[in-house]
């Protein structure tokens, strides 16, 4: 069997170095290719690592809770009887997570031995003539001591459906535990001659998934509480927060941004949005539902907003894709929404609270976090008037928008109380010009403030 | 839509394209004067006249291949086997010249020729003439197959078969003439060669099955859908050329399948729609396909073994469960 390499992916466009959050498989574990190695946190978002290759995971040279530059050596998986000695050499000085692992591991020289459960006795007793023999002395396994391993585990783990590392399962439900990060090696099969299939991993996708999830946090970055008295401290970036911190003055400093405000009479949508809620068996649909949907229609019609600027031409997107900013303790994040141009309200409601919940859980997966042609950020919950966003390029424009407020309103009948909501829309001045970014701002006014328009 | 026999909407598209079509005549033994030994050629005599529905001694070579010359020279004729098990007699005809000519011949002929009749198992007919035709032909490149299960397929089909710039086998069965079902009136009404039909919508296994099979396929899946199984019943309709993508898209939906077929299952359909439903949607698969096929064994004649011997109603119900795992873990 060749010697695999596992090395920091390469998850996301951006990314440069990513994070280890935690090993899924120990030192000595047996892995298949496509069995989930580590979770790995780049600066977007927390994504499963596969294995390329199978075999035992014979070295970790990452320990969790530590970097590793794209493309570095962070693990190594071969046959218990390979020498990995030269691969892991190569990795040389360059991971100091190493050194830690190292130390713990007592049996550096016996790879394959750290799987064996301390409680083995030399002597099993057995009816099996076979797993009388000392078979650790030997180095290699006869097939009566893997019985016996297996046979020991078997008392802490939950049966293994295959024998000898095969594990018996149908195409989809590999498939399925491959996408849902399941080890098929703990499952029980419920198909004939203990094949696992498609029920299975459903049942076991759901228990163990909570429990990882609630297991995440305390990995991540904890200020220590401040002692008393102390002046100041020192909080670590996270990934999110340095990346934040990179790309903002990206954008700021270079592109030339405009703001343009304009208020929009919501008292229509109010009561539209109010009347669709009070329908049975339809979605919730949001404030910010309405403004999405408002959005992409306007940026049909102005294709010069939907841009983006590309040093010697400026590119027209025929489609729409929103970027939705959501906040999150630590920085925020902005999910795409694909072709929202050909989405019903419902539609952009149900699929605008997935991003948004997904995002809170960092369960997005990467390409769902790049794309957008315009953004819309919202702090309407904050009780805000109006605000102004920074560009996110490659993007042309960012639409900001405040809460909905009760407010005095003249008109000829005289006063009245009305609700309003200011939008301010931030332009890149190299794409468009004020009045181009008015005449957007006009036109989803237009349609806020008529939101039948939405509805066909 | 009028509602009419199997017979009578094989007899509905034959009148209809001798009246549209002067190149097409029938030729085959008890077509004319007799009207037919299963009376699908009623009438047509009378009305068509004898250069157009045309009498032949029983030589089932000799006039397959004078309907094979005809359709060399223009004409369109519709051959009818008085079984298709006679067909037998002219497989010669059939496999090295209807089926090649237009290779051999760099496309100098066409042979649009169809051969029709019924086939396959029916009511203690014994081991000469309840074959499962179709295996002899789909096989052979340069064929089309055909076998329609309802009144209106029998229509629709037979009017593209007839319209067919190649040879088309059109088998059909003696155990549907007197099945009624509704039928387009609508002369232009053809169902293409080449798409299967969904006959039953379901979400856990797709079940491929034609003819009497998907008959049977569909009380199997009545009865399931008591235990909560939710079957879906795709009807290939065309065997070749075969809408491999209406069953793979099926079973992408329920990840499971069972085909059905009347004949023995030693290289027949079902192992070959298995092998494509393996190659095409294996990650989707979530259990081996399954076949229920007739026994490897001629027909026998007593009416208990020739049960015994074909797939019914409680064998198809069977695979679905094993299928479904749903008979116990074993």
């Amino acid at each position: 069997m060749p010697v695999t390499k596992v090395v920091m992916p390469k998850l996301s466009e951006q990314m440069e170095s990513g994070k280890i959050i935690k090993w899924l498989k120990k030192e000595g574990d047996r892995v298949q290719s496509g069995d989930i190695l580590a979770e790995v946190e780049t600066d977007k978002a927390d994504v499963e690592m596969e294995a390329f290759g199978s075999g035992v995971l014979r070295k970790i040279l990452v320990a969790a809770g530590n970097k590793a530059p794209v493309g570095s050596l962070i693990g190594v998986i071969a046959e218990e009887n390979d020498d990995i000695g030269a691969v892991v050499a190569q990795a040389g000085s360059g991971a100091p997570a190493a050194a830690a692992s190292e130390a713990k591991a007592p049996s550096g020289a016996k790879p394959g031995m750290a799987d064996r459960p301390a409680a083995v006795p030399p002597q099993p007793k057995s009816e099996d003539p076979a797993a009388r023999k000392p078979s650790p002395s030997t180095g290699s396994e006869s097939p009566g001591s893997r019985r016996v391993q297996d046979a020991v585990a078997a008392a802490s783990v939950p049966q293994p459906s295959g024998d000898g590392g095969r594990v018996k399962a149908s195409p989809l439900a590999r498939k399925i535990a491959a996408q849902s990060g399941v080890d098929l090696k703990l499952i029980q099969g419920s198909g004939p001659g203990g094949r696992i299939v498609r029920r299975d991993v459903e049942a076991a996708s759901t228990a163990p998934a909570a429990a990882a999830v609630a297991a995440a946090p305390a990995l991540r970055p904890v200020a220590q509480p401040a002692a008393a008295g102390a002046e100041y401290e020192d909080l670590p970036l996270s990934p999110m927060r340095s990346a934040i911190a990179r790309r903002m003055p990206l954008s700021k400093a270079p592109v030339p941004h405009f703001y343009v405000t304009s208020e929009v009479a919501m008292d229509r949508a109010w009561e539209l949005r109010e009347e669709l809620n009070g329908l049975e068996g339809q979605p919730k649909i949001s404030v910010n539902d309405f403004i999405i949907r408002a959005c992409a229609l306007t940026l049909l019609q102005h294709p010069g907003v939907n841009a983006s600027f590309q040093g010697e031409s400026i590119r027209v997107f025929h489609r729409v894709h929103m970027g939705i900013a959501v906040a999150l303790e630590e920085g925020l994040i902005t999910p795409v929404l694909r072709d929202v141009h050909a989405k019903s309200l419902a539609q952009i409601a149900v699929e605008a609270r997935d991003l948004a919940e997904r995002a809170r859980q960092r369960k997005l997966r990467t390409q769902e976090l790049s794309g957008a042609t315009f953004s819309i950020s919202n702090l309407g919950m904050f009780d805000v008037r109006d605000f102004s966003a920074i560009i996110n390029p490659p993007e042309g424009a960012i639409l900001a928008v405040g809460s909905v407020r009760r407010v005095p309103v003249v008109s000829d009948e005289g006063l009245g109380v009305g609700r309003r909501m200011a939008l301010t829309i931030s332009c890149d001045h190299r794409v468009m010009d004020g009045a181009m970014g008015a005449r957007f701002l006009q036109d989803v006014k237009k349609l806020l403030e008529e939101p039948l328009r939405l509805l066909v | 839509m009028a509602v009419m026999t199997y017979r009578e909407a094989l007899n509905l598209a034959l009148r209809e394209e001798l009246t549209r079509d002067p190149n097409v005549f029938v030729i085959g033994e008890e077509v004319g004067l007799y009207e037919g030994a299963y009376k699908v050629t009623q009438g047509l005599l009378k009305e068509f006249g004898p250069k157009r529905i045309v009498d032949t001694p029983i030589a089932e070579s000799g006039f397959t291949g004078v309907g094979i010359g005809a359709a060399m020279v223009g004409l369109r004729p519709v051959v009818e086997m008085m079984t298709f098990n006679f067909a037998l007699l002219a497989l010669d005809q059939i496999v090295n010249s209807a089926a090649k000519l237009h290779y051999m011949s760099g496309g100098q002929y066409n042979v649009p020729l169809v051969i029709r009749g019924p086939g396959g198992p029916a009511h203690q007919l014994a081991a000469q003439h309840s074959q499962s035709m179709e295996v002899y032909f789909y096989h052979v490149p340069g064929l089309k197959v055909v076998r329609p299960s309802t009144p209106m397929d029998a229509k629709g089909l037979l009017k593209a078969a007839i319209r067919d710039d190649n040879p088309v086998i059109f088998i059909e069965s003696e155990t549907l003439y007197n099945v009624k079902g509704e039928v387009p009136e609508d002369p232009d009404f053809v169902i293409p060669l080449g798409q299967a039909v969904v006959r039953r919508e379901g979400t856990d296994v797709t079940v491929v099955a034609y003819m009497g099979m998907m008959y049977r396929a569909m009380e199997a899946a009545e009865e399931l859908a008591k235990d909560g199984i939710s079957v879906e019943i795709v009807d290939p309709r065309s065997l070749q050329p075969l809408d491999t993508a209406t069953i793979i898209g099926s079973v992408r939906k329920t990840h499971r399948a069972v085909v059905v077929e009347a004949g023995a299952g030693f290289a027949g359909m079902g192992s070959e729609i298995a092998t494509e439903i393996t190659e095409e949607a294996f990650d989707d698969l979530d259990a081996p396909v399954l076949r229920v096929t007739g026994a490897q064994a001629p027909m026998p004649y007593a009416r208990n073994l020739e049960r015994a011997k074909t797939p019914t109603k409680e064998k198809i119900a069977d695979a679905i469960r094993r299928v479904c795992y749903a008979n116990g873990s074993r």
